[in-house]
């Protein structure tokens, strides 16, 4: 009578569990462990230094850190009731600070700063946030990885197909396109600090021959404009050639009868691409698409490196500010609540990719 | 503090056993300069003259790459590994004491009766730690750039004004000689940002945080004469005195170039300066309206809490602190010597030597970084709100942002208060 295979593996396969064990002790030990840690102390005030007992405090980290409201204002009028207009003619109005700090009336707002405003007829918007830099960090993370993502993927599905081809010394492509994987991207990031430097660095100078001294040097990581752009173009180059590699990997698993089929019905190329190529893509493209989804939302690296979030929060995020506020700012519960927040962020999108890109039945 | 006890229970046994076998009772000791063969041949020194003067101590070091030194004695300190001795930044002491790492440090007061104030640690009343030596900044110029500009040479009775540094920068800049009037030295990020320029807020009559309680940020840090200091340093940037992005390699040798016409530097750097810029002068710090301030307090030695034997290791530091180590750290390392019987055995502060006004500077103008655990957050805070001021932020918006994360810092800590 055949057992059922639940009870097998529990049952008679000692040996099995044996071997499993270190591992699986192992990752309780610095995966399941700190994870459940990193739950428990964002609902504390856990400091990394502190003679004071934790307490429970609730969802009090996320509400500081998530907290908005919304501020209407009329503008400015003088004594006849006339809008008072600044310089250039605009209605002046009054400061944000006057309702956000030390007024009574408007307590829901108490330490609130101006995230984004806009003008609605007379009356100006604000949206006001108890976070600042956290919701720029939060939106420069989503900007980073919905750039980066699709960038990322294309480019290194293109650098797979050009490099997947019986030519001599094709090998040397190859190395060269993988080569900034290999090298520690801390060095990278410092390699790439010199190439924008804003007064003699490499890209301004190549940009300034090209356009014979047209091209004014720009300060790459010091404008607040250019700084993330900057970030991304240097993450791009530095991992594609990682996701060049599974591409290829998912190429080469093709059968080379598909193609002589299709050269045969005399497909053209992009037909070829389209109906053979991609569809046998399909699982290399999930992966590809979550690695590099993932990797985005942990960036850091860079950041620390290159940027430490300025200038004027324009490179700030999430992990970044994880860091700076548990280990820098000996905060470990808003540190954790940053972590648990990004898992969420996550796991939503992990399970929405899977959903879009489910087998159809 | 069971777990202390513990340990600490399980030190004291461990040394006993330890002090029957030998006849001197073992010290451990950290120091913050591995990798400085300079530095380390004096503690080294010291240690040895030390463990051969008496027949009760016995002092071994283990040294720390600086980077790393601060994570080194936290993770210990978790762990209930402290060493007997170990120094700290002087910023930082009131937090480790806070936190239970270092106790109260019973030496002799008339040995340290003339040190410099800065290098005295003094938290809640009383000393826990004290400073060999301390640092201290000036404005380095040229002789020849100040007699070029036509302007009057400040003395420390007489600094500049306000006025007079801005019209010596505008001078400066009108000249066309320099890439910018003024290197405040931007590529130091970390604790270079609250030490050098927390002063300038301070002398403008702001603070960091309101010494008379350390409860509140309010009205020091975002208060009319804190706005004033954001404003004058937006306009360095904005109006082209100086610039918010600096390349490191600038900040090092910009100046001895010829980039900068006056650059905000400390004494460490005055030794290789002095030899490529002949007519190097070290200026007073200009007065901003509450007279001319610079930061004070380098690194000093304390006890551990867990220490089982802080009269030994209190008997080391006292011994530390003799003239003659004080002249060899100095010698050494180019650091200002805690005395001014000290600095009189020296080449470079001996009264009439090059680098004397600083240690003047450092007696007049030097005031210690608030006292208060909140620091190591509060320096953070200040750091990015000058950072972001320079770089173009609304001044008023971001000082009272620097306000609500202080005051929610010291709020969710119970006020630093001691248990």
């Amino acid at each position: 009578m055949p057992m059922p295979s639940g009870s097998k593996l529990t049952q008679s396969n000692a040996a099995g569990w044996a071997f499993a064990l270190p591992g699986f002790a192992l990752m309780v030990l610095f995966i399941i462990v700190p994870f459940v840690f990193a739950i428990v102390l964002s609902f504390t005030n856990q400091r990394l230094v502190s003679p004071n007992p934790t307490e429970f405090v609730g969802w009090s980290n996320y509400q500081q850190l998530l907290g908005v409201g919304m501020l209407t204002l009329e503008p400015e009028k003088d004594a006849s009731g006339a809008i008072i207009r600044d310089a250039d003619g605009q209605p002046t109005y009054p400061r944000v600070r006057t309702y956000t700090r030390n007024n009574p009336d408007y307590p829901g707002l108490k330490g609130m700063r101006e995230l984004t405003s806009w003008q609605s007829g007379q009356n100006r918007t604000y949206i006001l946030a108890s976070d600042v830099v956290f919701l720029r960090a939060i939106i420069n993370t989503f900007i980073f990885v919905l750039v980066v993502a699709p960038v990322q993927g294309g480019l290194a599905l293109g650098l797979a197909l050009l490099i997947n081809q019986k030519l001599r010394g094709i090998n040397i492509y190859r190395a060269i396109y993988f080569m900034p994987v290999v090298v520690s991207i801390v060095v990278v990031s410092l390699l790439w600090r010199f190439i924008y430097d804003g007064n003699s660095g490499l890209l301004n100078n190549m940009l300034g021959a090209l356009s014979f001294g047209a091209f004014k040097p720009v300060n790459w990581l010091g404008n607040p404009h250019t700084a993330l752009g900057a970030i991304i173009a240097m993450s791009i180059w530095q991992a594609v050639g990682f996701h060049m590699v599974i591409w290829l990997s998912g190429l080469q698993t093709i059968s080379p009868t598909l193609y002589e089929a299709a050269a045969i019905e005399g497909s053209t190329k992009w037909q070829t691409f389209r109906y053979v190529t991609w569809p046998g893509l399909r699982n290399t493209a999930v992966l590809v698409l979550i690695v590099i989804t993932m990797q985005a939302f942990a960036l850091f690296a860079q950041i620390d490196v290159m940027t430490k979030g300025g200038p004027l929060d324009s490179t700030q995020t999430i992990v970044f500010q994880a860091v700076q506020r548990g280990y820098g700012k000996q905060d470990i519960s808003g540190g954790s609540a940053i972590s648990v927040i990004l898992f969420l962020i996550v796991l939503t999108i992990s399970l929405v990719q899977r959903y879009l890109t489910r087998e159809k039945t | 503090m069971k777990h202390a006890l513990l340990t600490s229970g399980a030190l004291m046994a461990a040394l006993a056993w330890g002090g029957a076998a030998a006849a001197q009772t073992d010290l451990t000791m950290w120091y913050h300069g591995a990798g400085n063969e300079v530095e380390s041949k004096i503690v080294h020194q010291i240690i040895d003259d030390f463990n051969a003067s008496q027949s009760d101590w016995k002092v071994s070091l283990q040294s720390f790459p600086q980077a790393a030194y601060n994570d080194s004695v936290t993770a210990a300190a978790l762990a209930g590994n402290l060493p007997d001795i170990l120094d700290m930044d002087g910023p930082n002491m009131p937090n480790w004491a806070w936190a239970g790492y270092i106790q109260p440090l019973n030496i002799d007061q008339s040995k340290i009766a003339n040190f410099l104030p800065g290098t005295k640690g003094i938290y809640d009343g009383k000393l826990y730690s004290i400073g060999l030596w301390d640092a201290a900044i000036a404005l380095y110029t040229r002789q020849s750039t100040l007699d070029m500009l036509g302007l009057r040479t400040p003395t420390l009775d007489h600094p500049w004004s306000k006025d007079e540094f801005m019209a010596a920068l505008k001078a400066a800049k009108d000249s066309g000689k320099f890439d910018y009037a003024f290197d405040p030295g931007m590529a130091w990020t970390g604790e270079w940002y609250p030490y050098a320029f927390s002063p300038f807020l301070q002398s403008f009559g702001g603070d960091i945080v309101d010494r008379s309680t350390y409860m509140t940020a309010e009205g020091a840090l975002n208060g009319p004469d804190a706005i004033a200091f954001g404003e004058w340093w937006q306009s360095l940037f904005k109006d082209g005195y100086a610039s918010a992005n600096q390349d490191p390699a600038d900040r090092d040798s910009g100046f001895i170039n010829g980039k900068y016409a006056f650059s905000w530097n400390g004494n460490w750097a005055a030794v290789p300066a002095m030899e490529k810029v002949k007519d190097l002068v070290f200026l007073p710090a200009p007065d901003f309206g509450h007279g001319p301030k610079i930061g004070a307090a380098s690194w000093q030695f304390g006890v551990s809490a867990t220490s089982a034997h802080p009269d030994g290791a209190a008997a080391f530091i006292q011994f530390a602190l003799q003239d003659k180590y004080l002249a060899a750290f100095s010698d050494g390392i180019g650091l200002i010597p805690a005395t001014t019987t000290a600095a009189a055995m020296t080449k470079n502060y001996a009264p009439g030597g090059s680098l004397a006004v600083f240690f003047d500077y450092s007696a007049q103008e030097a005031m210690v970084r608030p006292v208060t655990p909140g620091y190591v957050v509060e320096s953070k805070v200040f750091e990015k709100a000058v950072t972001d001021i320079a770089n173009g932020a609304d001044v008023t918006d971001t000082l009272d942002a620097a306000v609500d994360e202080i005051n929610a810092d010291i709020e969710k800590n119970n006020g630093y208060q001691k248990q």
